[in-house]
């Protein structure tokens, strides 16, 4: 009873504070913003009243989960998140790239490219892809470490807690709140609730880890516990700045001029870094060996590429800042330690790829290990492309043009989404105790729509970048800059119509992806010729030492 | 349980390799050793970012940082570029610094390089209101006409460029006011529209009516002439060619009697050196409605001082 009425008093507090926060709002968007959070402070008070179980508490009984089983859950939640906000940041993103081809799809204010473009790129890394991380790093943690999921309820409030700062990030960018720091753009009150959320993960992954019934902690786990502790440490720094008042959404940032800039991009490249590719490694180091159902290449190799990647990452970020105002020797120190990373990077592709050694076959015959394949050769191309474009004569025609644009999408299509999507059709027949996937041929379409849509996308990208980087430093016979900005804006016009082509295809395999997701959860299996699937035993997928039964 | 328990390493069956003897969730991992090929590429990106440190800038002591032995500088390398580049143009822009801008048609070589310098200069300092090609849009001059409201002269265009249009504090600059008849009570909105239907009558837009032609008379032939051709000592505009800064139709015509415009443009004089203005003034002047001067140029003036360096590329 006690921890009932704590619970809806925590909620109501925070109800009455929204609403406080509404009748002295500075600025519509944030009486907006106290408005969403005054409604899910509601859901949540209604929630934690009616599902208190009253009868049992008044006998004094204690309802306790199921020991026997992982606490899966939020794990269910997480995929169908995932899978939703994956669609919605894909639209956005074949939109903006409409917008580019043909300007005239800006759609003033709400809709403009400004305000999409952050809009796409939020919940694409931190809706999809942050979903993606903190669903299957709840599952892997517990199935290497035989424990439930320590602090049930803090998970759950993980879960919703990253949805409602997803809400408020999404909200803001098309209210036009931004504090314009790319990939960290919402914000004040939205960063301070990000932080809650965070530690609370923190608590959740550290405190189920602890009560591992294994002795090692499994490679899998390292990575995650990198990615959510410097996740954390990039959050707190890049975002420390001066509300200009608290029932306001304006901010201005502590750091200014070229120390903002190398914070920004301390924080921005390893986001890079330890959301993008220390998250998803972990996610690799899982579910391939699980699918391949082949040992990991190799222990040592993931030790040293491990701490390697880790140490090396951390000073990359000011190779985004070559030939600005930020001192030289930050610029060569951002240099060098981008082309050091070149091979722990390459290490996680050995130990993927190699992985398979005994297994070679399974790339013909099953989808899902095509589909993983797939995603760590991008991971290979992209890790091998970043460091060379770091190289300042490479970056001084490549910075700024579309071949950015281009390498960081062969990495998060291809790298990202992959491994994402083949994780999410290893979680779902297992999540919700199906036989196998609707259709194992329809992730074999999938694989297809999406390596070409990569193609399309990755090639006209990279076209467009070195058009553009030769147009803007074109000389002519006299002397004289030959190219305006306009001029090399109007020569990208196809490529960017194939960019958006690739994009479309890219969102056609996602939307087989929703419909094999869902017909799975239904619980329908299409009549289909039989594909390689690995082996799941139920039996086995449960934590270790349960109670036994009476 | 059903799931095998690995007490120690085991021989995996298909590689031949070992395994280190621990098992999560099913993952075992082998004892592989690190790839030859991988750590020793590893070792080289370390030694190359060893040795690039000591060439190039690179640790940070205490009041500055290590130089490197190269002594390379981003400051110095930009420096150098622009300079082997303004070096290319040393003699054009010495001799477009010397010579008087009315003399510039008769030296075709020097007009071409001021034209190919204007057209860089125009488009980094005015496509954003004239447009990429010149053509302008409502409210900014197309330059590829013959429609001039200053003059289209070499020397004119220049003179507006240095003293811009309607800049206070410049006593040179380019300034006309049109009263706004409609807003300060001058014409009554039916006076406004009879002389808007005068005025569309003389590109034959519209019907004339003795009104309207009396009105123009008293309130506007005194700067766009009688006949409504334009005047240009005072920026007013020919009514009769069809050409629109603010919109031909009856309705745009209504609002610029009611609402006068006043366009301005910055005096570039103040923001770019000589030279630039003038090959800006050459590269405007050769988009297709550049004039001839109607009276022979003026005897060489004595030449400008020393010039400064060509700041726009």
């Amino acid at each position: 009873m006690v921890k009932v009425v704590s619970g809806a008093g925590i909620w109501l507090a925070i109800l009455l504070l929204a609403v406080i926060a509404i009748a002295g709002a500075q600025d519509s968007g944030f009486a907006i913003h106290m408005t969403i959070v005054a409604i899910a402070a509601l859901i949540g008070l209604v929630v934690s009243v009616n599902k208190a179980d009253y009868a049992a508490i008044a006998k004094g009984i204690l309802r306790t989960p199921d020991e026997t089983k992982y606490d899966d859950d939020p794990i269910r939640w997480g995929v169908i998140a995932t899978v939703f906000w994956g669609m919605a940041g894909f639209l956005a993103g074949l939109f903006i790239a409409l917008q580019l081809a043909y300007p005239l799809l800006n759609l003033e204010p709400f809709f403009n490219f400004g305000r999409l473009r952050p809009l796409h790129t939020s919940a694409v890394i931190f809706a999809f892809g942050g979903n993606a991380l903190i669903a299957t790093s709840f599952y892997v943690v517990q199935r290497t470490c035989r424990a439930r999921l320590a602090f049930p309820q803090l998970a759950r409030f993980v879960f919703w807690g990253y949805q409602l700062f997803i809400v408020l990030a999404a909200t803001g960018y098309l209210l036009g709140i931004s504090q314009s720091k790319e990939y960290a753009e919402p914000e004040w009150y939205v960063d301070w609730w990000l932080t809650i959320v965070w530690v609370a993960y923190l608590v959740v992954f550290v405190g189920t880890i602890l009560k591992r019934k294994e002795p090692h902690i499994y490679v899998a786990n390292w990575f995650y516990l990198s990615f959510i502790i410097t996740v954390a440490m990039l959050h707190l720094v890049n975002n420390v700045d001066i509300p200009v008042s608290f029932l306001g959404s304006k901010s201005y940032p502590f750091f200014g001029g070229v120390q903002g800039a190398l914070v920004q991009w301390w924080y921005g490249h390893n986001a890079v870094g330890f959301f993008l590719t220390a998250g998803f490694l972990a996610m690799m180091y899982y579910f391939v060996p699980k699918q391949a159902e082949r040992p990991i290449y190799s222990y040592r190799l993931s030790i040293i590429h491990f701490w390697a990647l880790i140490f090396l990452y951390i000073w990359a970020g000011p190779h985004h800042l070559h030939y600005t105002a930020l001192p030289d020797w930050a610029q060569t120190l951002g240099m060098v330690f981008s082309i050091m990373l070149w091979m722990p990077s390459w290490g996680g592709m050995i130990n993927g790829l190699m992985t398979l050694n005994g297994a070679w076959d399974k790339v013909r015959t099953d989808p899902i290990i095509r589909m993983m394949v797939m995603s760590v050769a991008f991971y290979g191309m992209s890790t091998f492309e970043g460091p060379m474009m770091s190289i300042k004569s490479v970056n001084s025609l490549s910075h700024y043009t579309d071949w950015t644009i281009g390498h960081v999408h062969s990495g998060a299509l291809g790298w990202n989404g992959m491994i994402t999507f083949s994780a999410i059709y290893f979680l779902v027949p297992r999540l919700w105790k199906r036989e196998r996937l609707y259709s194992i041929r329809m992730v074999n379409w999938h694989f297809w729509l999406a390596t070409l849509g990569i193609v399309f996308y990755a090639a006209s990208m990279w076209v467009a970048g070195v058009t553009q980087g030769l147009m803007w430093r074109e000389y002519g016979a006299d002397g004289y800059l030959v190219n305006s900005f306009a001029d090399t804006v109007a020569a990208l016009h196809w490529e960017y119509v194939a960019r958006a082509f690739g994009g479309a295809l890219y969102l056609a395999g996602a939307v087989l992806l929703v419909i094999n997701v869902w017909r799975t959860i239904l619980g329908h299996l299409r009549q289909e010729a039989p594909m390689h699937n690995a082996t799941y035993d139920e039996a086995a997928d449960r934590p270790a030492a349960p109670v036994p039964a009476e | 349980m059903t799931d095998i328990k690995h007490d120690g390493p085991r021989i995996d069956e298909a590689t031949g390799v070992e395994t280190v003897g621990h098992e999560w969730d099913g993952i075992e991992e082998l004892n592989n050793p690190l790839p030859r090929w991988w750590i020793l590429s590893f070792y080289a990106c370390i030694l190359w970012a060893i040795a690039y440190c000591i060439a190039y800038p690179a640790w940070p002591m205490i009041s500055s940082a290590t130089q490197g032995v190269l002594g390379w500088t981003s400051r110095g390398e930009l420096a150098k570029e622009m300079q082997a580049q303004e070096k290319e143009r040393a003699a054009n822009v010495a001799a477009l610094a010397d010579m008087p801008i009315e003399q510039l048609p008769g030296n075709p070589a020097l007009m071409r390089a001021a034209v190919a310098g204007g057209r860089a200069a125009f488009k980094v300092n005015c496509v954003q209101c004239h447009g990429s090609g010149a053509a302008g849009s409502k409210g900014y001059p197309n330059l590829n006409d013959d429609d001039w409201l200053w003059g289209g002269d070499l020397k004119a265009i220049e003179t507006t460029l240095i003293h811009g249009i309607r800049q206070p504090g410049d006593d040179q600059t380019r300034f006309s006011q049109m009263p706004s008849f409609g807003r300060d009570g001058i014409l009554t909105p039916a006076q406004v529209s009879a002389v808007t239907n005068h005025v569309l009558s003389l590109s034959s837009k519209a019907k004339d009516s003795p009104a309207g032609a009396q009105l123009f008379a008293e309130n506007c032939a005194v700067c766009h002439g009688p006949a409504g051709k334009g005047m240009r000592e005072f920026g007013a505009p020919n009514l009769t060619d069809a050409i629109w800064l603010y919109g031909g139709s009856r309705q745009d015509v209504i609002a610029s009697v009611t609402n006068a415009h006043a366009g301005v443009m910055p005096a570039w004089g103040n923001r770019l050196d000589p030279v630039t203005v003038k090959m800006l003034a050459a590269y405007v002047h050769s988009l297709g409605g550049g004039e001839d001067f109607t009276e022979q140029a003026a005897p060489a003036a004595p030449a400008t001082p020393a010039e400064q360096t060509n700041e726009q590329p």
